[in-house]
């Protein structure tokens, strides 16, 4: 059980909290600044990566993901820096994925070879959809063609290319997400990551939701009939659900992203990253400070500025239920016989039609994925 | 020595709620010098917390006053501030025989409503002088002369010298003083020499002194150190305490009649005293009792369950303490396999119901369910015998029963006329009897006979709504009569929910049937699969609605950086199902069950 994150793998997670501009529906860590010194927080990314890196030397490192915010803001020299810092103590999987997110636009394209050069080889692009009007209502900032442009400029430079879609969104019928998704499908992409249009608290979008606003969002039989939809259409193209909300072809699969489901280690660095780290068998939760400016200061003050807490046997079966049961391949069954009343619980959702166990390994339906978070609910232990 | 007869004013204020009365109590109390202007807080009188939320009066209270009139004597004003409700009709006649006038509050921006007839009437019942009191007239919105008229026609008493007064500013109030002295009458008669009689007009308990018992003296004499007994319950005790209340407790040697006080006699439970009981002395008693003793008896029921399994007991100690101090509550243990362990309790109407229910919470701090009110039926079964029929729980097998009698009772409601039809329709669909229809001013005063059962419902709030809250509604017991009923129940997932049972007219059954399924629909959640939701008499399905299954509830992003999150909310969502309770495989939240019940206030 202590050392069960190597079966899964080792990441680092490096959050970069800039936008240009806040999105409607993101309730992500993100803040947009006037001007970013962009060597001072290289250089404290990296001093926070060697950290970590020094108290687990010799770690063979599967996966390195720029996310935020807009990483595509960052300089190729920032990231380069941050992914040397990487290879000083930790040894680079000979397979590594290193992934870098970013916004379709033309001026972020240009700076593709950079990435990749620096050791970017997989981009996860924010396209968001396929309509003008529509990215337009999600407040992004680029159009359908320049986001076309981005991708075709990205199938070039990188490996393995992926992009996100928000359906679900105000006034989308059935028909038109399924023209919608087979323009996606047609863009001859290995990886797609559908996400259905959710409305968090601490965004514009919940504001105006809460003021009586954002009117025609789709209801819960139609959201329900989307995301069937969805997984037929995606199946007939041979692009697998293998999340809930992740598709891709046999093999391109995010492995930086199984890493979490599957529940291995990650180290997570930027303002308000998270982490989970195996010492001595223990497993800790690490938390950084959100605020760009207060993470940036505990870094060049103090040198570290991740706050760690224990996680107790308990926390450690219930995260592994709440992510391991997102994926279609589900979890080792002996994860459930190794606890009699997890056991007894998941009979009785298979019973349900809710749940599915077999060749040692036991996962949530169709049905029970649309449910999931009755499905884990049930499941959580005390 | 006692004050002389001559020299005594004994009084009550009849109000309407918001019309005023604390307010002129406490002018009257200020201006008078009875308090200390720094101890002066808003409603003297109302001492509960609930009365001073809600401005009503629940318990009576009294207070002396000595006010130097014009003619130059001092006078012994007592005012006994009664409680205004129809639930404490019976407390109100009891004050009321013990005063021997009243003033009659108006707000002469609204008119007089149904709650001030009632009351009037119990004061000129009990032969009361009636001085008319016109308040809040320095609104722009007061109509004297109107009001004058309406209190004419619809009382029937002088108004031509009512007086004009601002409780709120103060405007008057020395004129009201004045017509107290001058228009009330002294006490009738008494001899301080004869055996003693004194009505006992109310009862509390204070936590230094034990009960304290009001009383007013008819004839004879009360002294500290006096050995007494009730007539009507039998119980002897020494009097330790005699005093007045201005309204602080002020020691005095003895009482006289007409005159009001206090005494306390090491008695130990308020359920010992008995409003309208007769208190004499142990060794020379007098030969009859005071008339018109009534022992109070619940006519509403309901049961109050712990929302929290845990406070039980805390739940029976406090309801234990609160009926000590309220005679007129009972409690009984109920089980109820939604709610668990609680109490089934009975009130003498639904304001009763609600400020014991408050008590509860707030001075106990228990969170409560209440389950619907029940009317008490009376049951006449094939072999002979007869049930008081308090729960529908008990209800037994239909086929043993004869017959079933229900409480109706006599409402009176005035409504402006705009308003009559909507009225006059919801008395009809509630299985009501006109009786009479009448018009005072602008406003018609319809009565109704109506059964107690169809009040209960949710009758306020439809009255409320349907004249936009300008009718006012006051009614009383009229007896039993035989109809149609029958014992409804409520099925989740065909488990039978025995807290939402009802008893309801089998002609109303389908209505009633459907309203709370459909409540219900949209009061449990959603499961991931379908539930039937159905209202049965006997084994005979007469509404049913389907909950249908849940089909989404999934996080669209759950990576690295939200796992804590995630968890915590999974987690929460957790603790929350504890708090529902089980049928078969259906979990209902504690919320449904109080919104399910929720009845009118």
């Amino acid at each position: 059980m202590a050392e069960d994150w190597r079966q899964a793998g080792f990441a680092l997670y490096v959050h970069w909290p800039f936008c240009e501009a806040k999105c409607p529906y993101c309730d992500f860590n993100s803040h947009v600044a006037r001007s970013i010194d962009q060597a001072r927080w290289a250089r404290a990314l990296a001093s926070e990566v060697r950290r970590v890196a020094r108290e687990t030397p010799g770690r063979v490192l599967n996966s390195v993901f720029f996310g935020g915010g807009t990483p595509s803001l960052m300089d190729p020299e920032s990231v380069a820096a941050v992914l040397e810092a990487s290879r000083e103590n930790w040894v680079w999987a000979n397979d590594i994925e290193v992934t870098l997110e970013a916004n379709p636009r033309s001026v972020e394209a240009a700076r593709f070879d950079g990435y990749a050069r620096a050791g970017v080889n997989r981009v996860s692009l924010g396209v968001q959809a396929l309509r003008d009007d529509e990215l337009r209502r999600l407040g992004r900032l680029h159009g359908v063609d320049e986001a076309k442009r981005a991708f075709g400029v990205a199938r070039s430079v990188f490996d393995r290319v992926s992009f996100d879609l928000i359906y679900a969104r105000q006034d989308q019928s059935l028909t038109a997400w399924e023209a919608e998704l087979r323009e996606a499908l047609d863009m001859a992409v290995d990886h797609l990551s559908l996400y259905q249009l959710t409305i968090e608290q601490g965004t514009a979008f919940w504001d105006r939701q809460r003021a009586g606003g954002l009117r025609g969002l789709p209801d819960e039989d139609l959201a329900a009939d989307m995301y069937d939809l969805t997984n037929e259409i995606c199946a007939e193209a041979d692009m697998q659900a293998y999340e809930v909300s992740n598709h891709a072809r046999p093999g391109a699969e995010s492995r930086h992203n199984l890493i979490y489901w599957r529940y291995g280690d990650w180290v997570g660095v930027g303002p308000g990253a998270h982490g989970r780290l195996t010492l001595d068998g223990t497993r800790w939760a690490s938390e950084c400070p959100a605020a760009p400016g207060a993470w940036l200061s505990r870094v060049e003050n103090t040198g570290q500025a991740e706050d760690r807490t224990a996680l107790s046997p308990q926390d450690i079966v219930n995260e592994r239920i709440m992510m391991g049961l997102r994926l279609t391949e589900g979890v080792d069954m002996e994860f459930f016989e190794a606890q009699p009343i997890l056991n007894m619980r998941a009979a009785s959702l298979v019973e349900d039609g809710l749940m599915w166990c077999r060749d040692g390994r036991a996962g949530a339906t169709v049905a029970g994925r649309l449910l999931l978070n009755r499905v884990i609910g049930e499941l959580l232990v005390d | 020595m006692s004050t002389p007869l001559s020299r005594i004013r004994n009084f009550s204020i009849v109000a309407h709620i918001d019309h005023g009365k604390s307010t002129l109590a406490d002018r009257l109390i200020q201006l008078t010098g009875t308090v200390a202007e720094r101890d002066m807080k808003e409603q003297m009188l109302d001492a509960m917390d609930i009365e001073r939320e809600r401005g009503i009066t629940i318990k009576a209270n009294t207070v002396r006053i000595e006010y130097p009139a014009k003619d130059g004597q001092t006078y012994i004003l007592n005012l006994i501030d009664t409680p205004g409700h129809v639930d404490f009709a019976y407390e109100v006649s009891r004050s009321m025989r013990a005063v021997e006038g009243s003033l009659l509050v108006v707000d002469a921006t609204q008119g007089v409503e149904a709650q001030t007839l009632a009351n009037v009437y119990t004061a000129i019942d009990a032969n009361h002088e009636i001085v008319p009191v016109l308040n809040k007239i320095d609104l722009p919105a007061a109509e004297p002369e109107r009001v004058k008229e309406q209190i004419e026609d619809v009382i029937g008493i002088d108004a031509s010298e009512a007086c004009l007064i601002s409780a709120k500013t103060g405007i008057g109030i020395p004129d009201v003083l004045e017509a107290i002295v001058k228009r009330l009458p002294p006490p009738h008669s008494g001899d301080p020499d004869a055996p003693l009689k004194a009505m006992l007009v109310d009862s509390w308990y204070d936590s230094y002194l034990g009960v304290v018992v009001l009383v007013r003296i008819m004839d004879g004499t009360l002294r500290k150190g006096d050995n007494i007994r009730m007539m009507r319950t039998g119980g002897k005790y020494g009097v330790d305490k005699l005093a007045v209340l201005k309204p602080a407790m002020t020691d005095v040697k003895e009482l006289g009649p007409g005159e009001i006080g206090v005494f306390t006699g090491s008695i130990k439970q308020v359920r010992d005293t008995r409003v309208g009981d007769t208190i004499t002395h142990d060794k020379r008693p007098a030969d009859k009792a005071l008339p018109g003793f009534k022992p109070s008896v619940p006519v509403v029921f309901c049961g109050l369950f712990p929302v929290d399994a845990n406070e039980f007991e805390d739940l029976r100690d406090a309801i234990e303490k609160l009926a000590l101090n309220d005679a007129s509550f009972t409690y009984e243990m109920e089980t109820s396999a939604a709610l668990g362990f609680g109490f089934r309790c009975g009130f003498l109407g639904l304001l009763h119901l609600e400020v014991v229910r408050d008590r509860l919470e707030r001075e106990y701090d228990i969170d409560l369910i209440t389950t619907a009110p029940s009317v008490v039926y009376h049951l006449f079964l094939k072999d002979g015998t007869q049930l008081e029929l308090h729960n529908p729980a008990d209800m037994p097998d239909l086929s043993t029963v004869d017959h079933i009698e229900e409480p109706r009772i006599k409402a009176t409601i005035l409504v402006p006329d705009e308003y009559l039809g909507d009225v006059l329709k919801l008395c009809q669909d509630r299985r009501g009897i006109q009786l009479d229809l009448t018009y005072a001013g602008p406003r018609a005063m319809v009565v109704y006979d109506l059964p107690l059962n169809e009040v209960v419902f949710d009758f306020y709030d439809r009255l409320k709504s349907v004249t936009k809250g300008y009718a006012s509604f006051d009614y009383q017991m009229e007896g039993y009569r035989e109809d149609n009923l029958v014992k409804m129940q409520v099925l989740v997932n065909d488990e039978p929910v025995d807290a939402l049972s009802m008893m309801v007219h089998r002609d109303r059954a389908e209505m009633r049937g459907r309203a709370m399924c459909e409540k219900l629909k949209d009061l449990i959640p959603r499961h991931m699969f379908k539930i039937p939701i159905q209202a049965a008499i006997g084994g005979k399905v007469i509404a049913r609605e389907t909950l249908s299954a849940l089909r989404k509830d999934v996080t669209a992003k759950c990576y690295g950086g939200d796992a804590t999150r995630k968890k915590k909310l999974l987690e929460k969502q957790k603790a929350g199902k504890k708090k529902m309770r089980q049928f078969g495989k259906v979990e209902i939240p504690q919320e449904a069950f109080i919104s399910a019940l929720k009845m009118d206030s």
